[in-house]
């Protein structure tokens, strides 16, 4: 069952998600995405993260659909004007990649070329919006393509925002992004399932298939890091502290995993994990979580 | 107004090396606001450059004097018999006065004594703030008077990015995440839902960006 039938057939989904780096090594990961290939809807691939420079999206996710795994291609408007967006897209088609994850992207000071000049002629909506356009046969200027394109897209919301009119925010755009054509959502990772609960309350409405984001946590260190340094990211002070706690750092970071991934089955239509290089330890995560 | 800032000494004393007869010329308009190109600048520049050429035993002459606006032919009309008895004119004022004294004087070399910043207003003493960016497409009836496209760092139309922290861009951490700052002030004027609305991808203008006379008259006119 391809990506977008297991999203409106209404199952729980699995996505995962690789980053390539930098440089032309991808062996570690087609071995990590062979491990979870069985257990995936779909594998995420990242577009430039964190505004550094590493290997593309497309070409990796090309290479996820030689091995079978559909890729979800992310794409920011970080980097490139419309005329290369729109390029990138088509081309993408040709080389068999049919689900696309719109964001606006990283700020370049954020990255390792923090002097590179930011784009941004296109947001995470004008993006969809864009997508939906070349679905319909037309690029942005309304010129018609010969061989259309029938793209999925999907965006991400950031359910933690941390005050009322953060909030509020997100969720107008989120709308906005719906009316822009976006399909399914991926979330910004999510501990406090409670908070995340409300955010669903209030999004309910939409109808519209929300994926849950998962970090797995590798060590205390990277909770306290997560929760100075990435907005709407907030590890509760328990979970820091049974990850202090314990002598199995991988066992335990499954086990919350897990927790996470259960309770969140009740309340979306999926999750997203982000392993972040334990890419070995999802199957085991899935299995001690039921699914 | 347009925000600009004085060019180090040392820049200014290697241009103007053996440049002949100067002209020093401020601005009284916006560099004067900035405390970079008004008659105390002048003053204080053509002293400097003065001390410094008696200093390398150069004896041209250093002049000075100070115009309403460089940015306009008929302001610069005043100091046309200056300018002829001078070889070089540093300007204390904007590019745009920079160029519009080129133009005006098309056989005189101008050489620009500051660096022009942004369009802005000062926040505080001796601080400026960007607050318009010259897009040619103001939007600012829907964000409450703030501008996304300047003061947003990616410049987002639709809403927030999500990675503000505590109210704060990540980008520009001493500075309030803008459409945060729209949402409060939409939300006072009770017109939160201009939000919602979707505005058109932004066309960026053929460089460079001009508005032709005839428009204007045609605008005024109607």
């Amino acid at each position: 069952m391809s990506f977008r039938e297991s999203l409106e057939s209404g199952k729980f989904l699995v996505t995962a998600e690789v980053g390539p780096g930098k440089g032309t090594d991808v062996e570690h990961l087609l071995k990590d995405a062979d491990i979870i290939k069985n257990r995936v809807d779909a594998v995420n691939v990242t577009d430039l993260q964190s505004s550094v420079m590493r290997l593309g999206s497309m070409a990796f996710s090309h290479l996820l659909t030689d091995m079978g795994i559909e890729p979800i291609f992310q794409m920011t408007g970080r980097d490139r004007n419309r005329l290369a967006l729109q390029s990138d897209l088509l081309s993408a088609w040709v080389l068999g990649i049919r689900n696309v994850l719109a964001l606006t992207g990283d700020h370049p000071t954020m990255g390792d070329h923090p002097h590179a000049k930011p784009v941004f002629d296109l947001d995470s909506v004008s993006l969809l919006e864009m997508i939906n356009k070349l679905n319909s046969g037309y690029d942005m200027a309304g010129n018609e393509l010969k061989g259309v394109p029938e793209f999925l897209p999907g965006a991400v919301v950031n359910p933690g925002a941390d005050n009322e009119a953060a909030l509020d925010l997100q969720i107008m755009k989120m709308e906005k992004k719906i009316e822009a054509g976006a399909k399914f959502f991926q979330t910004q990772a999510v501990y406090d399932i409670d908070l995340f609960e409300k955010f669903i309350k209030r999004v309910e409405g939409f109808k519209v298939p929300i994926i849950g984001g998962v970090i797995l946590l590798k060590s205390a260190g990277m909770a306290r890091f997560m929760n100075k340094n990435v907005a709407g990211v907030l590890v509760p002070t328990p979970l820091i502290k049974e990850m202090t706690d314990t002598k199995d750092k991988v066992k335990k970071s499954v086990e919350i995993a897990a927790r996470i991934v259960k309770r969140l089955k009740n309340l979306c239509q999926g999750v997203h994990i982000m392993a972040l290089g334990w890419e070995k330890t999802i199957p085991a995560v899935l299995d001690q979580a039921d699914i | 107004m347009i925000i600009v800032e004085p060019k180090s000494f040392e820049e200014i004393e290697q241009m103007t090396k053996g440049c002949g007869r100067l002209l020093v010329l401020g601005c009284e308009t916006c560099s004067a606001m900035c405390f970079a190109g008004g008659q105390r600048q002048v003053a204080e520049i053509a002293s400097s450059i003065r001390m410094s050429k008696k200093m390398s035993q150069d004896q041209t002459e250093v002049l000075d004097d100070t115009v309403a606006r460089q940015c306009e032919l008929e302001f610069l009309d005043h100091v046309k018999d200056k300018v002829a008895a001078c070889n070089t004119v540093l300007s204390l004022s904007c590019g745009a006065g920079v160029q519009t004294m080129a133009k005006m004087f098309p056989d005189r070399r101008i050489l620009p004594a500051v660096n022009t910043k942004f369009i802005g207003r000062a926040t505080k003493r001796g601080e400026w703030m960007e607050m318009c960016m010259a897009c040619g497409d103001c939007i600012l009836e829907r964000t409450a008077g703030i501008c996304p496209v300047t003061r947003c760092a990616k410049g987002l139309l639709n809403g927030p990015c999500g990675g503000a922290t505590g109210g704060i861009c990540e980008v520009s951490k001493d500075q309030p995440c803008v459409w945060q700052e729209i949402y409060h002030a939409l939300k006072r004027l009770n017109m939160l839902h201009y939000l919602k609305q979707k505005p058109q991808v932004k066309d960026w203008p053929v460089h460079p960006d001009k508005v032709v006379r005839k428009d204007l008259r045609e605008v005024g006119a109607t």
